[in-house]
């Protein structure tokens, strides 16, 4: 063994630098490191270090099939009253069909190539008692949903980046849900409260035909639906009484912004070439009449129709604050999200308790580093030295590895970088153990040493790899902070096992050929 | 620099492991036992990770926190439990728990605002958690999925490695090192959180390490000594890989007591459970070691 090839010599000390580049980033400030080429950054730190909220979001996934029965249904109206059929029983069927019943079999023949081709994807059935029925089949839900899903994700994205937030990340976890993370974040509560609405605007013509009252009492004509004021204010109503059909939908929007009208905050919009049309026809054909706002199945404000308003533009006032004028037009600008979110989890941390806890687990790793050196020292000697170089080494390699690999770390990541230094100490003890036994069967000391490292290396492999099985199912299975601590143990065993077994044995060898000494130095 | 640790073990020592493992087996079972009595009686101190709640690490911006204002203000707010507690040194730093609301998650999300407004201004926000009903079930699943799949798959590689013999006994070790570790986070009552999981699985690697290195002691001294009965092989293998054992576990120590004393609030959770698995450990061995010399 102490003749060490020299290829190997080389591999052990080109990685050792290659360690050494990569993992310096860590020790400089961020000035210096925003200078840096991209492939050679300091390790990107988790939000409870850095400091940063965590929000988890799931959609609604629910709402996303009954939007999709509410539409059908509207359809069938639609398509039914136009044709002048008498119907009964229009409504949602189940959790993913819709019904209506034909009640004319004249109608019912006559209309079954329209109501086939109402919505191509979906299964219809005609029931000899005129009952039709439309099932979505679980295909072209599912599809409906990931759509929403995507959407959705669009849309977060679009109101987070509004905000200005430095460098947050959104992404899909598992089927439905969303994971926010924003950095330096410190009070979410804005964007939470963002996030929480639909944000779904549309113009609905107010029916005149029942008063509000009469409504409540349940006379509320169909096609109709009553909707509360989003401000329960003395001297205006408390709910209306809307059409379901949407005039215009704020899909059709290209801008909104906060300004003043009378000194009051509004928001202005302005829609797009169609949504304008759309909006100029609505407001021509019911001029004197009033024209809902509803956002979030509330209504804003339902002013008058004085006359058509055909510049494609127009004015939401409501009795808004700044803050309120701003986020309305922020979250118009974004779009509607296709279902509510909900906030499933949220963890924010501080930057100042990060930074507490960047410097504790510095320190602790610290005080944990000097005394095992100690410890090794004053049990194995100068052997003790040299595996304590490569648990430095380790260390420094663990680093560069993260950093290399853009892994995140985590306070439970340190835990793990310490307990790995744990388990590098572990293989050089089982060595240097065995060395002693060997010796004491009576080997030389080149022979023990040679035995040593050999007979010690099989039980290293196997101790570690067990460990690293368990840490890639940790990874693959674990959430949050189990994750983290597993992607350090992992990379913690990878260096270990390279520190313990090349490393220290180079050292060792060639330490041996150059003192040759005549007892063994344990 | 002569090593001292040479002058203090010089031989290989010659303990009878094997021929204690009657009251080794009376003692372990008693462990387990006492661990499914009190998981049965007392169950766990879950923390908000599991059962779901608020966590809010307070910090007064001037002076230090009036806790008994604070547990005023906080306890007529209709959540439920609220507990605080002080930590840190400078008197300003206060951890409320709320316990988890009843109702969906919208009902976490207004206690949190509850809590905020009716502290009002003069305090800084340093942490705040907020885990719904449902997220808690599902980490509580995930957890216990990911320890009892990294337990099979370490029995799976062991079996794969040596023989099948070896893989069930280190199933059954390891199980049983976190079935005691269960135990003591029960029987304390310390806070059981995601931490505490990691902390777990720590203690389950140490473990099959532990068992791994004399495993293939084991499997060396049956192909080096094929006359040898399994009753002595088992015993030197233990033996000859004791300095190791007592070794590795010193140099955890050290770290994990370094990670206590100076690694922060946040790692307080982890570092005591480390610790205490620790001595409980280092007391199983002295306690194997008493009965050594009792017997």
């Amino acid at each position: 063994m102490l003749q060490f090839p020299k290829w190997k010599i080389v591999m052990v000390l080109l990685v050792s630098l290659a360690g050494l580049i990569w993992s310096a980033p860590n020790l400089l400030s961020r000035d210096v490191t925003d200078r840096l080429p991209s492939w050679l950054q300091p390790v990107s730190l988790g939000l409870d270090l850095q400091g940063g909220s965590y929000l988890l979001l799931e959609v609604d996934t629910a709402y996303v099939v009954r939007e999709h029965q509410a539409s059908m249904v509207e359809s069938l109206r639609t398509l039914l009253r136009k044709e002048k059929a008498k119907y009964a029983d229009l409504g949602a069927q189940g959790r993913d069909g819709v019904k209506v019943r034909v009640l004319d079999p004249a109608d019912r023949d006559r209309l079954r190539p329209d109501l086939r081709k109402l919505d191509p994807e979906a299964e219809v059935s005609f029931a000899d008692d005129g009952l039709a029925t439309f099932k979505f089949p679980e295909p072209v839900l599912n599809k409906r949903i990931k759509a929403a899903i995507d959407q959705s994700i669009e849309i977060v994205r679009r109101r987070v980046d509004e905000l200005g937030t430095r460098e947050p990340s959104i992404q899909r976890q598992g089927t439905d849900r969303i994971v926010v993370q924003l950095p330096g974040v410190k009070e979410p509560d804005r964007i939470k409260a963002l996030l929480g609405k639909t944000a779904k605007l549309t113009f609905h013509l107010v029916d005149d035909s029942v008063s509000p009252e009469e409504a409540q009492r349940g006379r509320l004509p169909a096609g109709s639906v009553l909707l509360p004021s989003a401000e329960q204010e003395r001297g205006l109503p408390s709910h209306y009484v809307v059409k379901k059909r949407v005039e215009v939908g704020g899909d059709m929007l290209v801008d909104a912004q906060p300004t003043f009208s009378n000194g009051q905050p509004v928001v202005s919009f302005r829609f797009s070439v169609a949504g304008g049309k759309k909006f100029g026809d609505a407001t021509r054909e019911n001029v004197n009449k009033l024209l809902a706002i509803v956002l979030d199945d509330k209504v804003i404000s339902a002013p008058k129709v004085n006359e058509p308003i055909t510049g494609g533009s127009g004015v939401i006032s409501g009795n808004f604050t700044v803050r309120q004028a701003q986020d309305l037009s922020l979250l118009l600008r974004a779009g509607a999200l296709p279902a509510p979110l909900q906030v499933l989890e949220e963890r924010t941390v501080g930057p100042d308790l990060g930074a507490d806890s960047i410097r504790s687990g510095a320190i602790a790793s610290g005080l944990g580093i000097i005394l095992v050196v100690i410890f090794m020292w004053l049990i194995y000697g100068i052997l003790g030295l040299m595996a304590n170089v490569a648990l430095v080494l380790n260390i420094i390699l663990l680093m560069a590895l993260l950093s290399i690999l853009g892994a995140t770390l985590t306070l439970p990541g340190i835990a793990g970088i310490v307990l790995t230094m744990g388990m590098a100490v572990d293989a050089n003890v089982l060595i240097y153990e065995r060395i002693r036994e060997e010796h004491r069967l009576g080997r030389g000391v080149i022979g023990a040493v040679q035995a040593g490292f050999e007979r010690a290396f099989g039980t290293i492999f196997d101790a570690n790899l067990t460990t690293l099985v368990a840490a890639a199912l940790l990874f693959q299975f674990g959430t949050g902070p189990i994750r983290g601590f597993a992607v350090t143990l992992t990379l913690g065993l990878i260096s270990s096992m390279f520190t313990a077994i090349m490393v220290t044995r180079l050292m060792v060898s060639l330490w041996i050929k150059w003192r040759r000494p005549k007892t063994l130095p344990l | 620099m002569s090593s001292f640790y040479a002058r203090l073990i010089a031989r290989t020592p010659k303990f009878d492991f094997v021929g204690k493992r009657v009251p080794a087996f009376v003692v372990t079972g008693l462990i387990i036992l006492g661990t499914f009595a009190s998981i049965a009686t007392k169950g766990f101190n879950f923390g908000i990770d599991f059962a779901g709640g608020l966590l809010i690490e307070s910090q007064t911006i001037d002076g230090p926190a009036d806790i008994g204002k604070m547990r005023d203000v906080l306890g007529n707010l209709g959540l439920g439990e609220v507990s605080l507690q002080e930590f840190g040194t400078t008197g300003r730093d206060v951890m409320i728990r709320v316990q988890r609301q009843a109702g969906d998650e919208k009902a976490q999300m207004a206690a949190l605002a509850k809590v905020k407004e009716s502290l009002g201004a003069g305090y800084d926000y340093r942490r705040v958690e907020i885990v719904g009903p449902k997220v808690g079930e599902e980490l509580k699943r995930d957890g216990v999925l990911a320890v009892v799949l990294s337990v099979l798959a370490i029995a799976a590689y062991v079996w794969f490695r040596f023989e099948w013999q070896f893989g069930v006994g280190a199933l059954i070790a390891t199980f049983h090192d976190v079935i005691a570790t269960f135990g003591l986070y029960s029987i304390t009552g310390i806070e059981f959180n995601l931490t505490s999981v990691a902390a777990i699985l720590t203690i389950a690697g140490y473990s099959i390490n532990d068992t791994v290195v004399i495993y293939d002691r084991v499997r060396e001294n049956l192909r080096k000594y094929k006359a040898m009965s399994i009753y002595d092989l088992l015993n030197l293998a233990v033996n000859e890989t004791l300095a190791r054992t007592f070794l590795t576990v010193a140099t955890v120590f050290i770290t994990v007591v370094s990670l206590l004393v100076l690694g922060g609030e946040v790692l307080h959770g982890f570092s005591v459970a480390m610790l205490l698995l620790f001595v409980l450990l280092v007391l199983l061995v002295l306690l194997s070691f008493l009965l050594l010399l009792l017997l």
